[in-house]
């Protein structure tokens, strides 16, 4: 999300705008999503949090859970985002910038609508974790390794875990297998892969050989590459339950 | 009273914003109250669920509302912690609930595959006819946020598996309860909302 608008970008950088945020999000929970994810990205780079006007209309036309990210750095922020009607908030560069802030929504709103998403950038296989990801020339490498940060988000109270390959996104050669099936692992709670999918079995991959136990995609569907009744029927075709 | 006046009984102030927009997608009107007389006279009556079961009991009590909820004869429906507030207790906190329909709700118990809350999408299996689910798709997807459960009794109308079978749509006489949120849960949720509202 940009200035009201959809966008999306490749590895993070040269968005485009894809379409307006309502007509979306109503055809999506149409075509079958289980749940959508709202990224405010310029929200932290900008120092500001999300813009909310958009998360009561959003509320208003679908019947599905959503999810709502972008700089949402207090208790309050938190609070005001929910009362729209958001099922869920999603934190990430404020959570790496304070860490405590994980334990304090998660004790005031319950676990289950704190998602901790998670920027992972891998050179060879070390994989590092990355802030104020929304702006190329603000994207930097935090001192947290992926590892070390997964566990130690559910430690403090996350209650589902987003984690996006970063060298994967938006060039749709498939999810990152061995970075998901690693971090599955160390994970308790529900782990969303995020960042890569380009052709329906990049999902089927996902869930078959990185057991993770959801899979987010943008450009696929903003691009009407896949259409989601289709991916999952498809997907039901090769035992992999969904819900159709 | 005109046909279809849902009153949602809100003794706390608790946001339930989706359930209002989901009943506005439906065209069905509604009002939110904690006025024993609003409750009374509407055609029927939603007990939504948001936050803990001690403090909905004591919400529900300092609005003088047990009775009254106790002996609507209206179609009543309890959504989440809502369903969880008919029956006889709950573990969490310890407190006694309305006693409307039999059973203890306990607390899911962290497991591998199954961790806490139960949170996300699953079936529900239609184990006794009711006038409900009768519209409804057996075995169809629902959406859950929930860490206790109702245990499965002779009111269980749908049945879930998650680390523990439990009872996740129940019913007694004119009182029904979903554990998922219908509000949340696609066109199966809105189908079961306008079933209620029709009944």
């Amino acid at each position: 999300m940009k200035d009201g608008q959809v966008v999306k970008g490749i590895q993070f950088k040269n968005h485009e705008i894809v379409g307006d945020i309502i007509d979306l999000a109503s055809r999506y929970s149409h075509e079958g999503a289980d749940e959508l994810v709202f990224y405010d990205i310029t929200a932290s780079p900008d120092r500001r949090s999300v813009d909310r006007k958009w998360i009561n209309l959003v509320a208003k036309e679908i019947n599905i859970p959503f999810c709502v990210a972008g700089g949402i750095k207090t208790i309050a922020d938190a609070e005001e985002v929910l009362n729209y009607g958001a099922d869920k908030i999603s934190i990430n560069t404020p959570a790496l910038k304070n860490p405590d802030l994980i334990e304090q929504l998660a004790k005031r709103f319950g676990s289950q609508c704190i998602v901790v998403g998670i920027d992972s950038f891998a050179i060879k296989n070390n994989y590092k974790v990355h802030l104020y990801t929304g702006d190329p020339d603000q994207s930097k490498e935090s001192s947290k390794t992926t590892n070390s940060w997964i566990s130690e988000v559910q430690d403090r109270g996350a209650g589902e875990i987003v984690l996006n390959c970063m060298n994967q996104d938006g060039v749709r050669e498939g999810y990152d297998l061995g970075q998901l099936r690693e971090m599955r692992n160390l994970c308790k709670v529900p782990l969303i892969a995020s960042g890569g999918a380009g052709k329906m079995s990049d999902f089927y991959d996902v869930f078959n050989q990185a057991d993770v136990s959801g899979s987010i995609a943008a450009s696929v569907f903003h691009k009407k590459i896949i259409d989601i009744s289709d991916l999952k029927k498809y997907l039901q075709k090769k035992q992999i339950e969904v819900r159709l | 009273m005109p046909k279809n006046s849902i009153a949602i009984v809100n003794a706390g102030g608790s946001n339930i914003s989706s359930l209002t927009f989901a009943l506005d997608r439906i065209k069905a009107s509604y009002i939110t109250t904690n006025q024993i007389a609003q409750i009374e006279d509407s055609s029927h009556v939603i007990l939504p669920g948001v936050g803990a079961a001690n403090d909905a009991m004591d919400k529900l009590k300092k609005s003088n509302l047990i009775e009254v909820v106790r002996n609507l004869k209206q179609p009543t429906l309890g959504i989440c912690l809502g369903m969880q507030l008919l029956l006889d207790h709950s573990m969490e906190n310890n407190v006694n609930c309305l006693s409307i329909i039999e059973g203890r709700c306990k607390a899911f118990s962290q497991q591998d595959k199954c961790p806490v809350p139960h949170m996300g999408w699953n079936n529900v299996n239609f184990n006794k006819a009711s006038p409900l689910t009768e519209d409804l798709d057996n075995d169809d997807y629902f959406y859950f946020v929930h860490s206790y459960y109702a245990p499965i009794t002779n009111s269980s109308i749908g049945i879930t598996d998650y680390s523990e079978s439990f009872a996740s749509i129940i019913q007694k006489d004119n009182f029904y309860g979903t554990q998922f949120h219908p509000e949340k849960s696609s066109d199966q949720g809105s189908k079961l909302l306008r079933t209620f509202i029709n009944l």
